[in-house]
């Protein structure tokens, strides 16, 4: 079975950026096989968003080969591409709910890429599979909130039901964004389990962003250090040491400039570089 | 104090004074042109007129004869706005999907539209620029002559020119709404249609119902202004009665306005606080 990441000297820019521009991300050299958990961790501006964009084939690199489910992506032709971006799947850090969209429509989109056009209509009027939303949803303890509208929920319960969507989705890689940045650390670790449990269960790749050292550390197998766009390390999370985490987190100086956003505000009102 | 003031003179005063000044040259000729001459309103004579026709406003005409023809008009003057509108949408739908630049999936990543897709979007673009950049007035003045008197060449006006209008507007309102729910359904595979019907229409969906239903606002007043070139309607009517300086009949007629355009109003309220 080909891996389902394979990446070269990727290099990659965001697409505000002009040719010769740095980079947000600098010759990775990365393979992620199918069924690993990965944490990705480093600071903000590291380039982690990006990563995730560019791994959905949601961002396409400047240079460096990348092979996604053995294709490279940007090789294939537009058609082609877009029915591998149905193989993953990318949950971003702010859930991308419409307000006024009710929950129950907002799981179900994520069978949008299976469905025909006659199915999405129909489903719009009366829910196609409201059982299989609702499972998805107690997964992640939001059962009750099966027909309420987006915007009666709290900001937790928004990213909850935006993670729901991985469920139904068919997925063989989920790329997750700072799934916990809205949650209780009760709700975390239920969280975090359900996504780990889905991807175990299916051999699915779980790649996942996070801001929560520890729980990275006690929860996922191989963490990957991202920092100022290059791999600072990459290791079993035994050889993960708190010296590394350290300087992985060291602020060159208190008195620099915030971390460089090379972000529009759009950009960050998206939480993705899509 | 003076010569520090005067080291500080306000840059902008010059070229303030020098535009209204030109502006105000501008304006002398086109009044002139325009014959704009509003004293003639105050004319013993045309006084005397305006009077007599306006006096007739107080009692508006309201014969049992008369009100049925009036409803029987505005009803014709509802259903060629309503079928106008619905031909409309019959255009401008398919065209806010093709031009709308918020739903393309050779963007997606690559900040790039392909060749094809942009020289499309150019050409409906064009189109609706077309559309639209004839006033209906005109549109139905030539329809008229082509399939003669009455509200069929109001119909096809209406369609025609809010055909453009609606495309542009509906396009514009999606490429404004947050993108974020439909970026990421598109991210993650789903069609055009699917993150249009799922992400984009209920980020917009208030914004595009109540601009409808005020454009079928617009075409009613529309559709009454065309009736005075022959396309039918209360328009038709009103023209007749005016020619006939019957204030009373004008008067009943505009009431019948005032009422639609509420009506209008009230269902455009009702509608957006059953989708907000």
């Amino acid at each position: 079975m080909a891996a389902t990441y394979r990446l070269e000297g990727l290099t990659v820019h965001h697409l505000a950026t002009k040719p010769g521009g740095a980079p947000a991300l600098h010759a990775l050299d990365l393979v992620v096989e199918p069924g690993e958990q990965i944490a990705l961790i480093g600071p903000s501006g590291a380039g982690k968003t990006t990563l995730l964009a560019t791994l959905a084939c949601a961002h396409q690199p400047t240079s460096g080969k990348l092979e996604v489910l053995g294709a490279d992506p940007w090789t294939l032709a537009q058609k082609t591409r877009h029915g591998l971006r149905a193989r993953l799947f990318l949950a971003p850090q702010t859930p991308p709910l419409p307000p006024r969209q009710r929950v129950v429509t907002a799981v179900l989109a994520a069978r949008l890429p299976r469905w025909t056009l006659w199915q999405a209509l129909s489903s719009l009027f009366k829910p196609a599979d409201p059982r299989a939303a609702f499972e998805a949803l107690a997964r992640f303890g939001l059962g009750d909130k099966l027909y309420a509208r987006v915007d009666r929920l709290s900001g937790g319960e928004r990213q909850r039901c935006g993670l729901a969507r991985v469920l139904l989705s068919q997925a063989e890689a989920f790329l997750v964004d700072e799934p916990l940045s809205a949650l209780d650390p009760t709700l975390s670790q239920l969280t975090l389990t359900a996504l780990q449990q889905e991807a175990a269960a299916r051999n699915a790749t779980l790649v996942c962003t996070l801001h929560q050292v520890e729980i990275a550390r006690a929860n996922f197998a191989r963490i990957i250090g991202l920092r100022a766009g290059r791999i600072v390390f990459d290791a079993p999370r035994e050889q993960v040491t708190d010296a590394m985490i350290a300087a992985l987190y060291l602020n060159e100086s208190m008195d620099a400039p915030m971390p460089a956003f090379h972000d529009s505000p759009e950009r960050l009102a998206v939480g993705a570089c899509l | 104090m003076a010569p520090a003031l005067q080291a500080h003179r306000d840059p902008a005063l010059r070229s303030r004074i020098v535009t209204v000044l030109a502006c105000l040259l501008l304006l002398w000729p086109m009044l002139v042109y325009s014959e704009f001459k509003p004293w003639i309103l105050f004319d013993a004579q045309s006084m005397r007129a305006t009077g007599a026709f306006l006096a007739d406003f107080l009692t508006p005409a309201h014969s049992l004869e008369f009100l049925t023809m009036v409803l029987q008009q505005t009803w014709i003057t509802v259903a060629i706005a309503t079928c106008g509108l619905a031909l409309a949408l019959l255009g401008a739908i398919p065209a806010t999907l093709l031009v709308t630049e918020r739903l393309s999936i050779s963007l997606l990543g690559t900040g790039r539209m392909r060749f094809g897709a942009r020289l499309l979007r150019q050409c409906v673009r064009i189109v609706l620029i077309l559309l639209r950049s004839v006033p209906e007035l005109v549109w139905a003045l030539l329809f008229v002559r082509i399939v003669g008197l009455g509200p069929t060449a109001g119909v096809i006006a209406i369609a025609l020119t809010y055909c453009g209008m609606l495309g542009k507007v509906y396009a514009e309102i999606l490429e404004s709404s947050d993108a974020h729910a439909s970026d990421s359904l598109l991210a993650n595979g789903s069609s055009r249609l699917g993150a249009l019907l799922y992400g984009a229409l209920p980020e917009s969906a208030a914004e595009l119902v109540s601009y409808t239903v005020y454009r079928w606002e617009c075409a009613i007043r529309g559709s009454a202004v065309m009736g005075f070139v022959g396309a039918g309607g209360l328009g038709q009517r009103m023209d007749e009665s005016i020619k006939m300086m019957a204030g009373s009949e004008v008067a009943t007629m505009l009431v019948m306005f005032v009422l639609l355009v509420a009506a209008a109003d009230l269902m455009s309220k009702w509608l957006r606080k059953d989708l907000l």
